[in-house]
This record gives C-alpha cells, sequence and structure tokens, in this order.
C-alpha cells in the first residue's frame, strides 16, 4: 500500500500527486517509471513516469492526466488513501552525460518525466535549453521548475495563449539550425514525438524519445510494449524507454497505442457517469 | 456423448461392488478399466471460465487405486521428476485413508493439488507404469495424476493436511526471487530448516506462471491462493511488488539488507517471436500477454475487469505447446467463432499433453497440422485480416529427433484471421542478469549453475526453474526448487 500524501489539481484533468514509496525514491533515476495498480483484483496496470523523488520523506512525484477509466479514478482518490500497488523503478535510465548543448522538448504531461532528466544534465554542467509546448497555457506542467534549471525556456502553445503560438516543432528547428545542440531529448504525446523527430533528423543530430507504449507487467514479459526499433523488435519495459527517436517506427507505434481505443473510449463515459453519480451523493 | 460425473460413479460403484472382499490377480487389476476423469460438458465449458476436469468421486479414486499392482520394481518412482512414493499414497488411497495418502506425497512433493492437474504424468510415472505395459498403452496405465489430486483436494477441503514442522530458527536469512513453482518450493523447504525466508515478487499477485499463465479453466487460483497461504502460515515473508534488479540489486540484498544467500526463481521473460512481417499489427499478441490479460487482469470478466481485451471471430494460434492449447481453449471461452491452432508439424509432434490436445478438440479448436506461417497481413488500419502459410511435409529428423518440416514450394495461400496468438515460447528474462555482476549466462540467456547445487557463478546465489532450463514444466521448476533448497541448507551451514 502506498499512501498519497500531497495532491493538486494543475489543470482541467492533469494532477500531481505525491505518494510514499521509500525504496522507489532510493533508487529511481531520470528516465525511469512506475507501475499503478488499483482497486482490487479488478485494477488495470498503468505505466506513470516518476516526476521527481524525495529520498528523505521516502516519496516520489507522479504527474497524472486523467484521460481514461483507470487515471480518472487514481485520480479521484485523495491525500490519505493509498493505491494498492506500485512497482518500480521501470525500465533503464536515462543515459547521463556531458553532452554539451542539451536540447530537452517537452509536450504536455510529458513534460513531467523530462524534468529529472533535464535537472541532471543541468546539474552536471551541461548547457541546457527547454523547449515547453501545450494545448493553451492552462496545460502547463512544472513551468516553475523547469525554468529554475533551464538555460532558456521558450514556451509555444497551439493557440497562443502563452509564450509563442505554434508547435514545438518550429523553435526546434530554428534552434537546430543557430544554436546547433548537441543532443535532443524528447517526450511527449506520440504525435509530436515523432513530427520532432523528423524535424532533427536532418540536421543529424542525435535525439533519444521516451515511449510509453501499452503495457501490462512492465517487467519484460508480456511482450504487449514492442516496438520497431530499425530492423529490430525491442521492448519498452527493459530495452527502453528512451530510444533513438531516429530509428523508430512511429507509425506503427501510434497504430498499435490505438489497440484498444473503442473500448476505452466507452468505459470512460460509463465510468465519468458512475464518478458524477458518487460526487452527487456526496 | 458427454458422460456426466454421476454416470461415471455409478460405473466405478459397480466395479468396487464386484471386487468387494475377492483377491485381486495382477490379471484382474490391470483389466480394471481406466476411471476416467469427470468433465464439465465441453459445451457448456466453452462458455465459462471454471475447471473443466471435476475431479474423481471416492468411489472412482478407490476403483482407480485397485489397479495399481503394488509391483516390486516401482518404475513410476523413477518416472516422477521428484520421486514420490506413489505405490505407497495409491495404497492409502485404496482403503479410503487419504490423510494418510497426502502424507506419503508430502514427504516429497509440496503442491499435489498442482502437480496432480499440470503435470505431465503421461510422460513421466504414467509412461512406465506397468499396468500400461501390460495393457500396451500408456493411456491404460494407472491413473496417478488424477488419484493425487483427489488425494491433495480431499485434504484441502477437509482441513486435514500436515502442517509442515519447523526446525528451531537458524539466525541465517534467505531471499527467494519470484514466486512460481521453483520459488514455493525453494522457500517451503527452507522455511522448514528454520531459516528466515523472505519472497519478492514484482506482479502484485503471487504464484507466478501458476496466476498470470495457467488458466483459470485448467488451474483454478483458488488452489494457488491456499499453497501461498499455506507459505504465509509458515512464516514466510511475502513482498509482492519488488523486483529484484530495479527495486533492489541481489547485490544490495546481501550486502545491505543481511541475506545470506539469495534464490532467483524469476521464471521464463521474453515472449518469443516468427520475425516474420506483419508481427507488429494490431491484433498480433504473444501467448503471455493474451493469457496475462485474461488470468492475472481477470479481462475475462469484461463487466469489472478495467484491462480490455480485443475482440475476436478468427483466431490463429501460432505453436502446438500446452501455452498454445491454453490460448486458444481462452479466446474459445473469450467468445472467438473459429480458433485454429497452426503447427509445422504434424499431430504426433505436438509438444502439447494429449489431455490438453484432447480438451482442446473437444472444445471445437481446429488444428491446422503441417502449415508454417510466412506473413501475417493487414488492412490499411493496420489491423490483422489474415495469415499467409505455407503446407510442409515432414522429412527427417532433426537435432531434437522429431521429423523435420520442409515447406512445400508453391503452396502459399492466405487464410482469413482478425487475431494472431504467437506461442512459441520465451527467451530468458535479461533483468537480473543486467543487475548483477558477475552472473554468467549461456547463449540462450539462461544462467549456468553448479548442476549439483544450482549455485549460480555468484557465490551464495542459487537458482532454479525456467530462468535455468528454459521453458519447462512446474514439476520440474519444483524439483530444482527443492535441490536448490537442499544445497542452500548445506551452503548455509558450513558458512
Amino acid at each position: 500500500m502506498n499512501k498519497i500524501v500531497y495532491k493538486e489539481q494543475l489543470s482541467n484533468d492533469i494532477y500531481k500527486i505525491i505518494i510514499q514509496a521509500p525504496l522507489i525514491a532510493e533508487a529511481r533515476k531520470p528516465g525511469q517509471f512506475v507501475i499503478l495498480q488499483d482497486g482490487g483484483d479488478f485494477g488495470e496496470r498503468i505505466p506513470l513516469t516518476i516526476a521527481d523523488a524525495d529520498t528523505e520523506k521516502g516519496t516520489i512525484t507522479l504527474i497524472i492526466q486523467a484521460s481514461g477509466e483507470s487515471t480518472m479514478l487514481l485520480t479521484s482518490k485523495e491525500v490519505g488513501d493509498s493505491y494498492d500497488n506500485v512497482l518500480g523503478p521501470l525500465g533503464n535510465p536515462t543515459e547521463l552525460d556531458n553532452y554539451g548543448k542539451v536540447l530537452c522538448v517537452g509536450g504536455g504531461v510529458g513534460v513531467a518525466p523530462m524534468y529529472p532528466i533535464a535537472k541532471a544534465l543541468h546539474n552536471m554542467g551541461n548547457e541546457v535549453k527547454i523547449i515547453m509546448g501545450a494545448r493553451n497555457k492552462d496545460l502547463f506542467v512544472m513551468k516553475d521548475e523547469m525554468r529554475a534549471i533551464a538555460d532558456e525556456l521558450i514556451l509555444i502553445t497551439d493557440d497562443g495563449s502563452s509564450g509563442r503560438k505554434g508547435l514545438v516543432t518550429e523553435p526546434l528547428k530554428e534552434l537546430c539550425e543557430e544554436w546547433k545542440p548537441d543532443v535532443v531529448f524528447i517526450i511527449g504525446p506520440p504525435i509530436m514525438m515523432k513530427f520532432c523527430a523528423l524535424t532533427t533528423k536532418p540536421f543529424g543530430i542525435k535525439s533519444y524519445a521516451s515511449l510509453n507504449t501499452i503495457m501490462i507487467d512492465g517487467t519484460g514479459m508480456c511482450g504487449g510494449c514492442r516496438v520497431s526499433i530499425g530492423d529490430d523488435t525491442k521492448f519498452v519495459c527493459v530495452d527502453g524507454p528512451e530510444f533513438d527517436a531516429h530509428k523508430v517506427d512511429w507509425n506503427n507505434m501510434l497504430t498499435r497505442l490505438g489497440t484498444y481505443k473503442g473500448i476505452e473510449t466507452e468505459k470512460k463515459q460509463e465510468c465519468l457517469c458512475e464518478l458524477k453519480q458518487k460526487n452527487e451523493a456526496r | 456423448m458427454h458422460i456426466t460425473r454421476e454416470e461415471l460413479n455409478k460405473t466405478a460403484e459397480d466395479i468396487l461392488s464386484k471386487y468387494d472382499g475377492v483377491t485381486l490377480t495382477a490379471k484382474d487389476r490391470a483389466g480394471i478399466p481406466v476411471q476416467e476423469m469427470p468433465a464439465q460438458d465441453p459445451s457448456v465449458r466453452i462458455t465459462n471460465m471454471e475447471e473443466v476436469n471435476e475431479g474423481y468421486t471416492e468411489a472412482q479414486v478407490k476403483a482407480e487405486a485397485l489397479r495399481c499392482l503394488q509391483c516390486k520394481n516401482k518404475p513410476c518412482i523413477k518416472g516422477c521428476p521428484v520421486g514420490i512414493n506413489i505405490p505407497g499414497f495409491i495404497a492409502k488411497a485404496a482403503e479410503g485413508d487419504f490423510a494418510g495418502a497426502n502424507q506419503v506425497i508430502k514427504e516429497s512433493s509440496l503442491l499435489p493439488s498442482i502437480c496432480g492437474r499440470v503435470c505431465p504424468q503421461e510422460s513421466q510415472c504414467q509412461a512406465t507404469c506397468t499396468v500400461g505395459k501390460m495393457n500396451k498403452d500408456v493411456n491404460k496405465a494407472v491413473s496417478i495424476g488424477r488419484i493425487e489430486r483427489f488425494v491433495a483436494d480431499y485434504v484441502r477441503e477437509n482441513d486435514c493436511d500436515v502442517a509442515p514442522e519447523i526446525k528451531k530458527a537458524s539466525g541465517k536469512r534467505v531471499a527467494i526471487v519470484g514466486s512460481g513453482p521453483s520459488s514455493i518450493a525453494a522457500a517451503a523447504d527452507l522455511r522448514k530448516a528454520g531459516h528466515e525466508v523472505v519472497m519478492f515478487e514484482a506482479l502484485h499477485k503471487a504464484g507466478g506462471v501458476l496466476v498470470y499463465g495457467i488458466p483459470e479453466f485448467r488451474l483454478p487460483k483458488k488452489l494457488v491462493q491456499h499453497e501461498i497461504d499455506n507459505l504465509k502460515a509458515m512464516g514466510v515473508e511475502i513482498n509482492l511488488n519488488y523486483l529484484v534488479g530495479k527495486t533492489r540489486t541481489i547485490e544490495t540484498l546481501m550486502s545491505k539488507d543481511g541475506f545470506d544467500a539469495v534464490f532467483v526463481g524469476s521464471g521464463a521473460g521474453l515472449p518469443k517471436f516468427m520475425n516474420i512481417p506483419g508481427e507488429n499489427l494490431i491484433g498480433v499478441f504473444s501467448a503471455n500477454e493474451y493469457l496475462t490479460r485474461s488470468n492475472l487482469m481477470k479481462a475475462y470478466d469484461e463487466k469489472h475487469s478495467r484491462t480490455p481485451l480485443w475482440e475476436s471471430k478468427r483466431v490463429a494460434i501460432f505453436g502446438g505447446g500446452n501455452v498454445a492449447m491454453d490460448a486458444a481453449r481462452t479466446a474459445k471461452r473469450l467468445g472467438a467463432e473459429n480458433v485454429t491452432i497452426i503447427y509445422r508439424r504434424s499431430e504426433e509432434e505436438l509438444p502439447a499433453r494429449v489431455e490438453e490436445v484432447g480438451h482442446a478438440k473437444e472444445e471445437g479448436i481446429e488444428f491446422m497440422m503441417l502449415h508454417q506461417p510466412h506473413a501475417i497481413v493487414g488492412d490499411d488500419k493496420g489491423h490483422v485480416t489474415g495469415v499467409k502459410v505455407v503446407t510442409c511435409e515432414l522429412g527427417e529428423p532433426d537435432a531434437s529427433g522429431r521429423r523435420r518440416p520442409v515447406e512445400i514450394e508453391g503452396t502459399e495461400q492466405v487464410v482469413d484471421f482478425d487475431t494472431v496468438v504467437v506461442s512459441i515460447g520465451n527467451t530468458s528474462n535479461p533483468l537480473i542478469k543486467q543487475t548483477t555482476e558477475g552472473i554468467d549466462v549461456n547463449r540462450r540467456g539462461n544462467f549456468i549453475v553448479n548442476e549439483e547445487t544450482l549455485e549460480t557463478t555468484v557465490p551464495g546465489v542459487f537458482a532454479g526453474g525456467d530462468i535455468v532450463l528454459g521453458a519447462a514444466t512446474v514439476i520440474l521448476a519444483m524439483g530444482q526448487g527443492r535441490k536448490a533448497a537442499a544445497a542452500i541448507n548445506a551452503y548455509l551451514g558450513d558458512k
């Protein structure tokens, strides 16, 4: 059982939740993730990235977007409640190095897992520039934390409600042309990562993307998380989650992510109704 | 024509009354017909997840036990990987002393209710049985597994199982990595020896493959839970959600957490794929994923489970082992109209147990033998629409001794399917190897161990089960757990 010690609603459907998980807090490194399972026998296992950790308090920070039935139930819990099962840290840590000039691109809640990576790279003495993108200003997460460690922070929104108006690929292209980063880290919605990879490729700049695929056990057993990397099939949970963004078969990954879309939309609607009834009953 | 449990019981009662008070000759005994396992009607069971086999009645178990000759050379014991005193427990069962029979089994085996269900007896104890030899048919050997199962179920249901004796505290601590059959066996033996035993399981439920892999209809999960509860009652501590190698390394467990020895029973790992075009289309699953969704995550209960399942009408299963049969029969129960096993050799070479193949056939699973998949084809949305197969014939025997399938040119065809489950085995899990310095593995990634002690190349770290054997059976894994436990006892005694 892992107790929730802090909960904050960051936007309409994005929550910052801090839970007790001392062993994970101690072992985790930037780039790694956890799997949460809650709600007894019938609960789903959900992979979530670790946004931060406090080894003294023995806690880890999760940023959860309530986008489906299971994440809505996870975020409907309050401080003092517990999650039944938290497993981690999973996946391989980010390869941290003195790269020189590092460009981090985070989209939506993808900024959360980017934070520990950018912070570690900054602390190692890299020059770190960060592009943060979101649909609108309300959907930015961890903006202040990012500002504190960035040599330059570029905000960009689809609607121009904060920072530049446009897509992350635009400043990304400009920086590749003018600043010429040594390495690019990309985390965000798959479609964004695909186009970021296409943007950096002509420049020949090493680019890493952190993939969040369908996953059950997270320990190298089910094979649900497999992706095509170049000519090989790789498993995100034990070979990743970070891969050479230029080698990822993005179209296949995007298709596979849509496997349960129909069923999930249906379940989400049912869940919304249930939660609404529950709230009304209160 | 389905024969009900009541009808089978009546047949057994008739046999018992016929031989009541009669001194039986060996010929009489071998001549008693095999008592068939009562099972759910196939047309009913494909609509539910409940156990297919219903278990013998008391009359059946006594009648079947009468078939044992109590022969002098006891070849069955040599056929059993853990050397259970089979004639000993059958003699007790024939007398109706089921608690006594259980005591005999428990001298050698820890999980009779599980092994009685999932052991391949026809290639182990029953393969060497004298009665089978007399009848010139292995299927007419004494049904040792069915008797074992009855005895185990009887003591559980009547609460007369033997409580294991635990020696006084040794002051030593042993970590067990994983909670499958090899780990359960090792944990029980080490705890009995008086050591403090802590089990680490990555998933949110203990039992390993018994829980995530083998379906409910073949092994009810309440039986696995019963064995886990027994371990807890013995004082074994079970830590769930703990991935050794990631949450803590083996090195940390030994240097910081005070474990004097470690047993690794982490099981099989990454599922194998065929490496043919189309394997990453939507609707292609490894058997591990397919079964884990249904079993561990309970997705078969569509109403309650929050883990989704792919809806299938026509399912192709690649492979012919027990896991392939489990996947096929699961697909049928999940509502698929047509389920087809595609296997490149002939039915004779199918590695699955005869009973599983029989059950699958009764349930309407189709067998496309002597076909090799060449590609999985899909539509513009990336969904599976069919499998391109080529017909094979059997050539000369290969290294495995089985006749090698040879593809026949010009026989390629596409068969319509919307789902493919790849069930051709696993490679080993790389996590412990990656995070433990000094662990040597072979080219398949299986741990290299001392054959006598099962100690790995790291002192104090022992291993057993699929991480050492590759894909094996529950009983072999259990046997290795016990062997390693004995070696760990010796190791700790010398320390």
